[in-house]
């Protein structure tokens, strides 16, 4: 029987062929943890006996969840993540460099064909560019850090099919959110997910990687996009699934007739058309995070906003996933743009997203945002309200003071 | 196991119960478990952390534990008190948490839990025993490296004892 990808990129890592549902040791390619998740995987390792880390060249921290630090007990979090990091000799990314995900990508740490196991559930953002990049806490970070190795089932798989032609405005965040309405929050659970299909392969690898980040947001244990179309700037032998591979599920979506998705508060399964929450006010919108915190999302917000202004009663803010893409933004204007517009850049972290500080919401206050998740608190208050949109919508949305749709904008 | 029957009442809640209720973002950059466990589940239920006593079993729809991969929610949990969780399923990354963590976990289609009845969890059997109601649930299986995991306290143990993953 063929494989799928995620069956091909396990084998390939476990020493054998092997498929669905298979109980499997695996060497990872590499391990990554932020903020949040590495102080526990720390201690973790040390509670295990561990000394010296598998592979200091394999190792990355990431400060991107807090950073810079907003209080003492966080900046001693910090400090301990540096620490660990000169003694292991592992390569750890400061406050200010970037997200965890976006770093990875853009650095060219992650491979098509890796296995890649990060202590963050967006991990799966990696698929995008076909390597099998999975979430996990932090004792189980611990255990690769003693041992590069996990213990993995092998998922089945569900592969979602998108036919057609997106019509233009559309944006990789609105195919996502549409995918997500229709497939549920649990729609696949322990499963990988092959995206493929016309509709998909002209994204660039930034509209993959939203696409891509999104998957664990159905359950899913990975999300591949397939390799018709992606490009990256290193030569690459790209991962395709076997014709004869195994599907549990086969879902065909058509999206010639899409309109700009929103999620609803307090899932982001709540995916309706924009038009249908047209009119509802907001206090504020943010453009960022491991989901659209990238160059075209900011040139895309730049297109809308140019020569406009943020209305009065919005805060616009805007976190650029990495110095690299804040850099490019500030060559290209679009830094220029969306500040003149109003917007309040941010450091090049996750920002607000998690609710920790940058922008946290007052009680009753409503927000559209471009991050993935939208669940009561996550953006610090649980009296708040999060829209989940596009970088366009956020943008047209913050010039109006209410949700719009952002067609009338191109 | 280290505890053949988990015996407790139950605290009933929904599906999707995601992490950032369990444990919200704002929260989760410390060592500190007391931390953890003051604020556990106060944006669905203000009066869980008063109301919980040592050995309480939590009762959960589908999808328990959906969203982050952070561990400080079955850690969050289990300092609290409680001594499993009790789901008709669960996210896949809050289950492997749990049981690194140390926090039994059971994949079950329960029905008709009521506040006030006294649940049994035989984890060698994987079953759940509403005793109250004398009904009988059976759960699903767990792949063997998991049951020598839990049977250890956690990953830690385990992988303290044995320096390394070993099947079957």
């Amino acid at each position: 029987m063929g494989q799928t990808i995620i069956e091909k990129i396990i084998s390939r890592h476990a020493g054998r062929d092997v498929h669905k549902d298979e109980i499997v040791i695996a060497h990872v390619d590499g391990v990554m943890a932020t903020d949040t998740t590495a102080p526990l995987a720390i201690k973790a390792f040390r509670e295990m006996g561990g000394e010296r880390i598998w592979s200091s060249d394999k190792c990355f921290l990431v400060i991107d969840h807090a950073a810079p630090a907003p209080n003492e007990g966080i900046a001693n979090l910090h400090k301990m993540m540096r620490e660990f990091a000169l003694e292991q000799g592992c390569t750890l990314f400061e406050s200010g460099e970037g997200i965890c995900h976006q770093l990875i990508m853009e650095k060219g740490i992650v491979r098509p064909g890796h296995l890649f196991v990060g202590a963050d559930s967006h991990t799966c953002t990696y698929g995008a560019l076909g390597a099998f990049g999975t979430g996990v806490g932090s004792t189980e970070l611990g255990g690769i850090l003693l041992t590069g190795k996990i213990w993995l089932r092998v998922p089945n798989t569900v592969k979602i099919e998108l036919k057609g032609t997106v019509p233009s405005g559309v944006q990789a965040k609105d195919i996502i959110l549409y995918v997500l309405g229709r497939i549920g929050i649990a729609g696949a659970t322990y499963q990988a997910i092959e995206f493929c299909g016309e509709a998909i392969a002209g994204l660039s690898l930034a509209g993959r990687m939203v696409m891509a980040n999104m998957a664990v947001e159905m359950g899913a244990k990975a999300g591949f996009v397939h390799h018709e179309g992606l490009r990256l700037p290193y030569r690459f032998r790209p991962i395709a699934p076997d014709r004869d591979a195994f599907y549990h599920q086969t879902v065909t979506m058509d999206l010639s007739r899409m309109t700009p998705m929103v999620s609803l508060p307090h899932s982001p399964q709540n995916a309706v058309p924009v038009d249908e929450v047209e009119g509802e006010k907001i206090h504020c919108g943010f453009i960022g995070t491991c989901t659209n915190g990238r160059l075209e999302d900011l040139n895309a917000a730049a297109i809308v906003l140019k020569d406009r202004k943020v209305h009065r009663n919005v805060r616009l803010l805007i976190a650029p996933a990495s110095r690299q893409i804040f850099l490019a933004a500030l060559r290209d204007g679009t830094v220029e743009i969306l500040t003149k517009a109003g917007g309040i850049f941010l450091p090049c972290s996750c920002g607000p997203c998690v609710g920790t500080h940058n922008g946290v919401l007052g009680d009753d206050e409503i927000a559209i945002s471009t991050a993935n998740r939208n669940f009561k608190g996550r953006m610090g208050n649980p009296r708040a309200k999060v829209f989940l949109a596009s970088p366009t919508t956020v943008a047209a949305s913050a010039i109006e003071g209410k949700i719009v749709n952002p067609l009338s904008y191109a | 196991m280290r505890k053949k029957i988990i015996r407790g009442k139950p605290h009933i809640y929904g599906d999707n119960i995601d992490t950032d209720i369990i444990i919200p973002g704002k929260y989760t950059k410390t060592l500190d478990l007391n931390t953890l466990a003051e604020h556990v589940l106060e944006d669905l239920d203000p009066h869980f952390r008063n109301r919980v006593e040592k050995g309480d079993i939590l009762v959960a729809g589908d999808n328990f534990g959906c969203g982050s991969s952070r561990e400080q929610a079955p850690l969050a949990l289990k300092t609290a008190g409680v001594s499993a969780v009790v789901a008709k399923s669960f996210a896949r990354i809050f289950f492997r948490n749990a049981i690194n963590v140390g926090l039994p976990v059971l994949e079950v289609p329960h029905s008709h839990i009521e506040a006030g009845d006294e649940l049994a969890i035989d984890l060698v059997e994987g079953t759940l025993t509403n005793v109250a109601q004398g009904k009988i649930f059976y759960a699903a299986g767990m792949p063997g490296v998991m049951v020598d995991i839990l049977r250890e306290g956690g990953l830690v143990h385990y992988l303290k004892k044995h320096g390394d993953y070993r099947l079957g």
